[in-house]
This record gives structure tokens, sequence and C-alpha cells, in this order.
């Protein structure tokens, strides 16, 4: 029998019992379509947080108090227990090293912001004039922070879009005055809206230099030092070296944790790569429950085509033949319903990307072959018994049977 | 005799165990058929008969004897070469006709062509010479529980022949159909007969059997009978 024949012959076999077919290939599609449609939600889940990080900045260097403190953004750090405070001096030290472009240190506290007879909560972020190039901010408004002595805080405040918006409303808010704090500062600039990182939105930030924050804090700890090196290729360098400078300049003491993005995003990548690993071996137990269907339809035809069987083996087909038959007819089951299945996958990961645009949830490649070819063995494995049930029927007995 | 004979049975036994009694369907069976004849093999339920035809048409071995097949042993051939054999030298028709439900007639008088591997373009028109043939041309896309018995019948005979086997075995073929299509069918065979093709016919009809020039009879699994009407022009030879 010709390959095409067996093929054209098992599906007329298949679309003979439309209804069960049918079952059947939802089954398959749907366990298909869960490895699909949840690995696109891990690896969008894994961009998204790569994403974030990668908006920090590039080349980024970035030094915490404390060692090997993971624990991110505590308002705990303010009041830092750790035996050195990382201060302003330890950052202008910073930016003397060979292969630092710029340092942004950062000092974050709640407050509120006051004007036009309207009161507000937002995010207080003292820092430089560099700091809106080593995050590589984008301005709506006016100029960032201008360049001033370390240590001399003057009266500017930059504010974020949604800040503006609910204070100032159309009004254009370019050197108007606000009142954070105690402190009376003139607003010479708005930033540009959506701008993201470290988890929290730029909307709501107000910006001062990093002195006026410390004297409205009363403190002079910092949260952070952001250092830029040169080159991405000097990060590592660069890394050691503020490193060495710090621990220099605390008498000896390594007391600061310095860490690359690089290594921030290879953790995160690390975690959430298993992540969709898991929802992914999840969803291949409904694949492999698929497959089991697959095999008991099969069964069933067997059975209820006894006499055909019988027939085909009277009129000459040898039970390799017969194996064919069934073993394609399986094949083209699972095949159909791995096809529909990423075709589902895909139409729903593209609505969970229009539900959630931020979200990139792109099902990877590696996961819809992974699906498919799950899909198409358990096809084959699950078809090899019912084939050989069939190839084995004594012709005599199926054709006395109707 | 022996070199022209087209099918030659010698001493064969077939015993089936069910349960655990032994069952002796057939016993010491001695037969030699000749190409073109026309047989009737009759004989009460359990006498044998369905076994013989099964055994003739190979798809049942003896558990001893010798089968020869147009002078070649059958009964050492392994499964592939035997569903060879059926394939082109044998035709089978059945009581309850067995054509695949899901398939038009046409395909189904196509499938030994399929199953045989001959390309689609010969299948085609050999089909198409068949269908005319049997006159079912206006059939063609009918599926069976579209046709009528003796059409079903008729089908089932078009593709037992497509490739012009060189026995016809049928067993009851006219057992569900009503006496005048039953009729038509046996004509249909006759002149396939006389074109030369051995027709075997398993029956308990006697008037079916008697239409016959050779009528074997069966009982207990051997054969009582084996008469030939001596008007027979085949047997005279």
């Amino acid at each position: 029998m010709r390959i095409l024949d067996t093929f054209r012959f098992a599906g007329q076999a298949a679309t003979g019992t439309p209804l069960r077919t049918g079952l059947l290939i939802l089954a398959m599609s749907i366990g298909v379509a869960a490895v699909v449609i949840l690995t696109a939600l891990g690896d969008g889940a894994r961009r998204y947080v790569v994403g974030e990080f990668s908006a920090i900045g590039s080349n980024l260097v970035i030094v915490l108090p404390g060692r090997s403190e993971t624990r991110g953004f505590n308002p705990a750090n303010l009041v830092t227990s750790t035996p050195r405070d990382l201060t302003v001096d330890d950052a202008a030290a910073l930016l003397r090293l060979s292969g630092v472009e710029r340092i942004s240190p950062i000092l974050i506290a709640t407050t509120e912001i006051n004007a036009a007879g309207k009161l507000r909560e937002a995010m207080l972020l003292g820092t430089n004039a560099d700091y809106v190039r080593v995050r590589q901010m984008k301005m709506g408004l006016g100029r960032f922070l201008s360049k001033d002595e370390v240590g001399h805080g003057s009266a500017e405040v930059v504010l974020g879009a949604l800040i503006r918006q609910e204070i100032f409303g159309a009004e254009n808010p370019l050197g108007k005055t606000v009142r954070i704090g105690d402190r009376r500062l003139r607003v010479v600039g708005v930033l540009s809206e959506g701008g993201r990182g470290m988890g929290m939105s730029s909307d709501e930030l107000v910006i001062v230099p990093v002195a006026t924050a410390q004297a409205m804090l009363n403190t002079n700890t910092l949260f952070r030092i952001l250092v830029e090196a040169r080159s991405r290729d000097q990060l590592g360098e660069v890394k050691t070296r503020v490193l060495k400078m710090i621990t220099q300049r605390h008498e000896g003491e390594e007391d600061v944790t310095v860490i690359t993005q690089d290594a921030v995003l290879e953790t995160f990548d690390k975690i959430l790569n298993v992540l969709t690993l898991g929802v992914a071996g999840i969803a291949a137990i409904s694949l492999a429950v698929a497959g089991i269907l697959v095999m008991n339809v099969m069964l069933v035809s067997v059975t209820q085509r006894t006499g055909e069987i019988g027939l085909l083996k009277a009129i000459g087909a040898t039970s390799g033949a017969i194996r064919r038959l069934f073993m394609v007819e399986a094949i083209l089951l699972s095949l159909t319903g791995g096809m529909v299945g990423v075709g589902l996958g895909y139409f729903g990961a593209s609505i969970l990307r229009q539900l959630y645009p931020t979200f990139p949830a792109y099902p990877p490649l590696w996961a819809v072959a992974a699906g498919f070819g799950t899909a198409l063995l358990s096809g084959v494995i699950f078809g090899v018994m019912p084939a050989r049930r069939a190839a084995q029927l004594d012709p005599i007995q199926a054709l006395s049977k109707r | 005799m022996t070199a022209e004979s087209l099918i030659e049975l010698n001493g064969i036994e077939r015993t089936f165990i069910l349960g655990d009694s032994k069952v002796h369907a057939l016993r010491n069976i001695n037969l030699s058929i000749l190409p073109g004849e026309y047989i009737a093999v009759m004989g009460p339920s359990g006498s044998g008969k369905s076994t013989l035809l099964n055994l003739i048409g190979l798809l049942d071995g003896p558990d001893e004897g010798t089968y020869r097949l147009e002078g070649r042993d059958v009964t050492t051939l392994d499964p592939d070469e035997l569903a060879a054999v059926r394939s082109r030298r044998i035709g089978f028709i059945f009581q309850s006709f067995h054509l695949v439900p899901r398939l038009s007639a046409a395909c189904n008088i196509e499938l030994p062509l399929t199953l045989a591997g001959i390309p689609a373009s010969e299948r085609t028109t050999r089909v198409s010479q068949a269908l005319k043939e049997y006159g079912l041309e206006d059939r063609a896309h009918h599926r069976p529980n579209e046709l009528s018995g003796g059409q079903r019948q008729r089908v089932a005979i078009a593709r037992a022949t497509i490739l012009r086997p060189a026995v016809l075995l049928a067993d009851e073929p006219t057992g569900n159909l009503d006496r005048t299509t039953g009729e038509e069918v046996v004509r249909l065979l006759e002149a396939l007969n006389a074109q030369g093709m051995t027709l075997i016919v398993v029956t308990h009809d006697q008037a079916l059997g008697a239409r016959a020039r050779r009528q074997i009879r069966m009982e207990d699994g051997g054969v009582v009978s084996d008469i030939t009407s001596t008007e027979s022009p085949v047997q005279a030879t």
C-alpha cells in the first residue's frame, strides 16, 4: 500500500467519526495550548523583569550600604544600622576613579508635596545633575537639576509627570513654587511620562538635589550610589575599584555591597527560566493525559472496526499495512491536535498581550516546539498498542463479527 | 489431472479447541478442483463448510495435510506471502457484504487495488470500468447505507473481482437478500464463472446449491458426497 494512500485512508477513517475525532483533537489542542500560553506567561514575566532592570541604565555599578544586602528598597535603610554609612563624600571619591564616567548618589524617602492648595504624598528622591543621564530619563518640560557643588543644596525640584498633572493640571508649573516638607522649592522641570525602573514609576517622584534632601531629612547617609562605567567592558574593573575605594575609605572594612546590573539580571533570568520550565512541565501533564486519550479512542476504534479489519485482511492487507493504517491515524489525530493547539496558544497569548500591553507574553519558540513535539510523540507512543492489536486480529473472527 | 488442478487438498485436518473440548472442524479432506469449476458446498450448520472456505481462502491454515493452489504449496507460506496470494488470486463475497460504511461504492471497489499498491491513475480507470460492468455507474458516490441490498452485493462482487482472481469464494451470497435480488446476484456470479473464474459457493439453500455443476455435501467435518452433474461440459474433460 502506498504511503499517500495510507494517509488518505487513515484520514478518512478519522473523519468518519467527526464527534469523537473532534473531541480528541480538542483535548490534545488544550494540552498544547496550555504549554504555549503558560510558557508565554513565564517567559513574559522574565522579559518584563529583565526589561525593568535594563531601564535602570546600562554600564551601571550599584553600591549599597551593608554586606550582601538583598532587600532592595526598604525605609529601614534610611536609618541604617550598618557600621559606616555611605556618604556624599564617598560618592565624590568614586567619581575620581579611572573608568568612571558619572556617579549619582541616591537618597529616597516618602514625603508630602504641597502647592496651589493641594497636598499629595510623593516619593522624594535626592540626587545630582547626572542622574538624568545615568538613568537615561527624558525631560518633558524645562531642565533637570543644575550642576551644583556637592553640599550646597539649591532650592530646585523636578516633578514626575503624574505629580505635575495632579497639582498643576494643564498649567505650566515651571518657575512655580511648591512646598515639600518644610521647604519651599522652585519647579525647574518635569520628567516625561512613563519612565520606570527599580520597580517604581518615575511619574510619582519629586527630585531634589541630594544636599537639599539630606538637609530636609536631617541625615548624611545615602541609599545607593549609582556608578556609570565608561564602557561595558570596564564594568568588571570599575566594580573592583569601587569596592576597593570604599573599603579604603571605611577604614579597611568591606561594609558595602557592589553589584552590577548584569549579575542581577542573570539571577532573575535564571529564576524565571526555571519558573517557566516548571509551568511548562505542569502543562505537559495535560498533554500526557491527551496521549492516553488518543490510545483510548484508537482502541475503541479498533473494536468498532473489527469487521473492516477482517475484510482488509481478506482482500490482501498484510498485518504491517493494518498496523501502519492505525499508527498513521493516531499520528494524524495528534498532529492536528498539536497544530490546533499551537494556534490556540498563540491566540491566547495575543489576547493576554491585548489585556496587559506592558506584559510581553510571547511564547518562546522552544516551548512551542516542545509542546507540539510532545503531542506528536504521545500520539506515536500511545498509537502503538491499538495498532498492534488491530494487526493481530484473527481475520476469521473479525469477519464473523458485525 | 494433478498438474491441471487449481486447488488440490490432501489429507486436510483442522481442529479447534473450544473450552476443554476439541472440535474436529475438518477431517481428512481430499479435494481436487479444476479451473473454471462451479461448486456448491452444502451441509448443516457446524459441518465445517465455512472452515473449508476459509482454508481455501487462506484465512486459515490446516493442522495437517497439504494445500496446493495453482501447483504451489501454500501451507508453508508466511503471513505476508499469504496476504499477497489472497490479494491477487482470491476473491471473497460475504453474506453481510462487509462494505466499509464510510467509503463510497467506488472507494470500496478501489480498496483491493489501493492495498495492492496500484497507481491512482490505473485504479481510476479500472474502477470506472468495473462500475460500468456491474451497472453501478450512477451509484459510484453513494455510501453503502444509501444502496439497496442487491446493489451492495454487486459492489462487493465488483470489489472481489477487480483484481481478476482465479477463485471466487462466496459464503451465503444471497443470505441477506430477497428472492429476486438473490437470483440477480447468482446470475452475476454464474456469468463470472462462465468467463472462466472458478466459483465456490457455500450455502444452505438447496435451490441455489442445485444450480452448481458440482455439489459437495459435508457433515461433521468430512465430505459425505461429491456429485458432479453428468451433463456438465466442464466435467466431461
